[in-house]
């Protein structure tokens, strides 16, 4: 029997939302409100204390980010999910939620380099540490888990390196040390693996990348899975103790697999106010009615611009695992059969007269189609070199943690017609080797 | 609060309050295979409005130790034990689905405990699909689904939870999830087996209310009328636009309708 359950593709178009039951609009209205009026004092009381559902301020809660929050919600799996201004304000409000001075994170070491920042210079100011450990070793988590450690944290698809994380394992490591598993979905997005279906129990997205899809708005996202036992060890106090900022309230016993997301949305939204503008979400939403069609159309693109580099005489190596020779193909064959998305990483080949750092900077300076620019997850294709941008910050031992080298070339494949990314690409490798001496 | 029922730990939430046994008591009692959490949207107000809440995880089920009981009126007749033990001489009961079969068999059965009876989601019989009571016997995931497909209306299949953020059908479907291995087909089964309904319902003798959802599919509303026409002087309420999950789904006219019924009448 099947159950009459709306399908992934029906759910980025409608999730979260009907039409405006007051005017019929079909489009999500944008509530460009800083509040909401009472029916009266006993209403605006309940509101406050949990008692009743609604909004009260647009910093904690906006009916046009709750369609979003709603939508990313049903498409992951999750029983909620609360949407801030960016992928990190969200990743910072998790930590938050989830602990304080003294506690320890351990961490894939193969991130995105503003979370590596964020790790390794901005919360050890705060009192807590993170240790950082090699992604394609499940055990190195488990032996850097420390007595104080509250959560385990990595990106399925490793920022810039590639590196596939073994997600259940991982979780499976995490839950028997009584820790929840977070997991960075930002390059597969919910299309291409659910991590809560593989162990994870909350979800994080910079959903300005492929979510939104169009460069055009920033937002972050956490989503909660709801299966984790917030209460089984007693080292989530946030969760499962009287908050005296909230009349006592205990958030596991009284919102079960809401807790999480309830007291992130009262507390860190309410004290640290990440909150996404409503015309963000908005833009969001637009992007998100598209999602399965556009991550259809970027992995199709990626696969023919594989073939592509693979050939090229100008290139050095490349890099997916959705390549048999990447170290990790049979894991993303298993957890991402779709496609190990459409970032792809290559070098290009050095000459007689510059070595791949120059190889690399002058393909980056002719492309004429691909944009050279910080960000992933465009539409449009993008290229970057991470060495001298996103990752400038790290010391050279972090840089090899973190799975990089100098002559790395990141491409976040758009949705261009793929002949014309090849012809931009071919071009541009053409005068790169002649920059270098590397042209036959 | 864990309260010690008939030797087994129990456990309830009281809304965020500590439990006053003097004060009014309504005691909230869950569907199959769910737990307490349904009724967050409810109880929170009625501790802080003055009521003593108890919202209940009903044995084997949620936070609750304790073996499955087999049968609606086995359930029924604990709901005084766990009167006893929270100290509580009478007390309001309000039922969602399968507990609200419960919440009506213990009215009859007991009446001098039960001051006032809400019936959420109720039929004199709870006929279960065969495929969901195999699925669920089999502890198979497509029960969860079947339960969210059917038990939801248009709030949770396609969104505007009343609170923000929350995804109706994944959270339920977590719900069922969460519980222990045949909670979920031990709670079908008895719903299924459960044939005294109208009988029951003539015994009735304390005010009741009766919430109806209009696009309940596993309790359609023209059946709750009809135990509605059993039970002497029975209200009745229907939610437009809404289904079997109303708690949820329509939390704030859920709310408003039980604190009506609530202030009617005494206590």
């Amino acid at each position: 029997m099947d159950p009459k359950l709306y399908k992934f593709d029906t759910l980025s178009l409608h999730g979260g939302q009907r039409p405006d039951a007051e005017t019929g609009a079909r489009a999500v209205p944008i509530y460009q409100t800083t509040s909401y009026v009472f029916q009266d004092s006993d209403h605006a009381a309940a509101l406050f204390n949990l008692e009743q559902a609604g909004h009260i301020y647009s910093r904690i809660s906006n009916p046009t980010v709750a369609v979003l929050e709603e939508r990313i919600a049903a498409l992951e799996g999750g029983t909620g999910a609360v949407a801030t201004a960016s992928g990190q304000s969200a990743l910072f409000a998790t930590i938050m939620t989830l602990m304080g001075q003294g506690n320890h994170i351990v961490s894939s070491a193969s991130l995105y380099g503003g979370s590596v920042n964020l790790f390794q210079h901005t919360l050890p100011r705060f009192g807590i540490e993170t240790t950082f450990v090699n992604p394609r070793k499940p055990e190195e988590f488990r032996k850097a888990i420390r007595p104080e450690t509250r959560l385990v944290y990595g990106e399925i698809i490793g920022n810039p390196g590639l590196e596939i994380l073994d997600v259940p394992a991982v979780a499976k490591v995490a839950h028997e040390a009584g820790l929840p598993l977070l997991i960075d979905a930002t390059f597969n997005t919910p299309y291409l693996c659910r991590a809560l279906e593989l162990g994870a129990d909350l979800v994080s997205h910079s959903v300005t990348k492929w979510m939104g899809g169009h460069g055009v708005a920033l937002g972050g996202v956490v989503v909660e899975g709801g299966c984790f036992d917030w209460e089984a060890n007693g080292k989530f106090p946030t969760l499962t103790e009287p908050y005296a900022g909230y009349h006592g309230i205990n958030f596991f016993e009284e919102f079960g697999p809401h807790a999480f997301s309830m007291r992130m949305r009262s507390e860190a939204m309410r004290d640290f106010g990440p909150a996404m503008s409503p015309q963000n979400a908005f833009y969001l939403l637009q992007g998100l009615e598209t999602l399965p069609l556009r991550m259809e159309r970027h992995i199709s693109n990626t696969k023919k611009l594989l073939e592509f580099l693979q050939s090229s005489e100008e290139v050095a190596w490349v890099t997916h695992p959705d390549l048999p020779d990447h170290p990790d193909h049979q894991l993303a064959s298993r957890i991402l059969p779709k496609g190990a998305g459409s970032i792809i990483v290559f070098g290009v080949k050095a000459g007689s007269s510059g070595g791949g750092r120059e190889a690399g900077a002058a393909f980056i300076n002719s492309v004429q189609l691909a944009s050279h620019l910080a960000n992933v997850g465009d539409a449009k294709t993008l290229v970057i070199h991470p060495a001298s941008t996103t990752h400038a910050q790290m010391d050279s031992k972090t840089m090899k943690q973190a799975g990089l080298t100098e002559d790395m070339i990141r491409i976040s494949v758009g949705l261009e017609d793929a002949n014309d990314i090849i012809d931009d690409f071919k071009q541009a490798l053409r005068k790169a080797a002649k920059a270098t001496g590397a042209a036959k | 609060m864990k309260l010690q029922v008939r030797g087994a730990e129990t456990f309830v939430t009281t809304g965020g309050r500590p439990f006053v046994p003097e004060q009014p008591t309504i005691v909230f009692v869950h569907g199959a295979g769910m737990n307490r959490i349904v009724w967050y949207l409810q109880t929170r107000y009625f501790a802080h409005h003055g009521h003593a809440v108890l919202a209940v995880d009903l044995p084997g089920h949620g936070r609750s130790q304790g073996t499955l009981l087999g049968s609606v009126q086995e359930l029924a007749d604990w709901i005084p034990a766990l009167l006893d033990s929270a100290g509580v001489p009478k007390a309001t009961l309000a039922g969602h689905s399968m507990g609200s079969l419960i919440a009506l068999e213990s009215a009859a059965r007991h009446p001098d405990r039960v001051s006032k009876l809400a019936l959420l989601g109720v039929t004199s019989k709870m006929p279960v699909h065969p495929d969901l009571l195999k699925a669920a016997n089999a502890d198979d995931p497509l029960a969860y689904d079947l339960m969210m497909a059917w038990g939801t209306g248009p709030v949770g299949h396609f969104g505007r939870h009343p609170m923000p953020g929350i995804s109706l059908i994944p959270g339920g479907r977590n719900l069922l999830r969460m519980e222990n291995s045949g909670v979920l087909g031990n709670d079908l089964g008895l719903c299924n087996d459960y044939q005294s309904g109208i009988e029951s319902a003539t015994k009735v003798s304390c005010p009741t209310l009766i919430v109806m959802a209009s696009e309940d599919k596993m309790t359609p509303p023209k059946q709750g009328e009809k135990l509605a026409a059993a039970i002497p002087n029975a209200k009745t309420h229907l939610i437009q636009d809404c289904g079997h999950m109303m708690m949820l789904e329509k939390s704030d006219e859920c709310l408003k309708t039980l604190k009506a019924h609530l202030n009617c009448f005494e206590n």
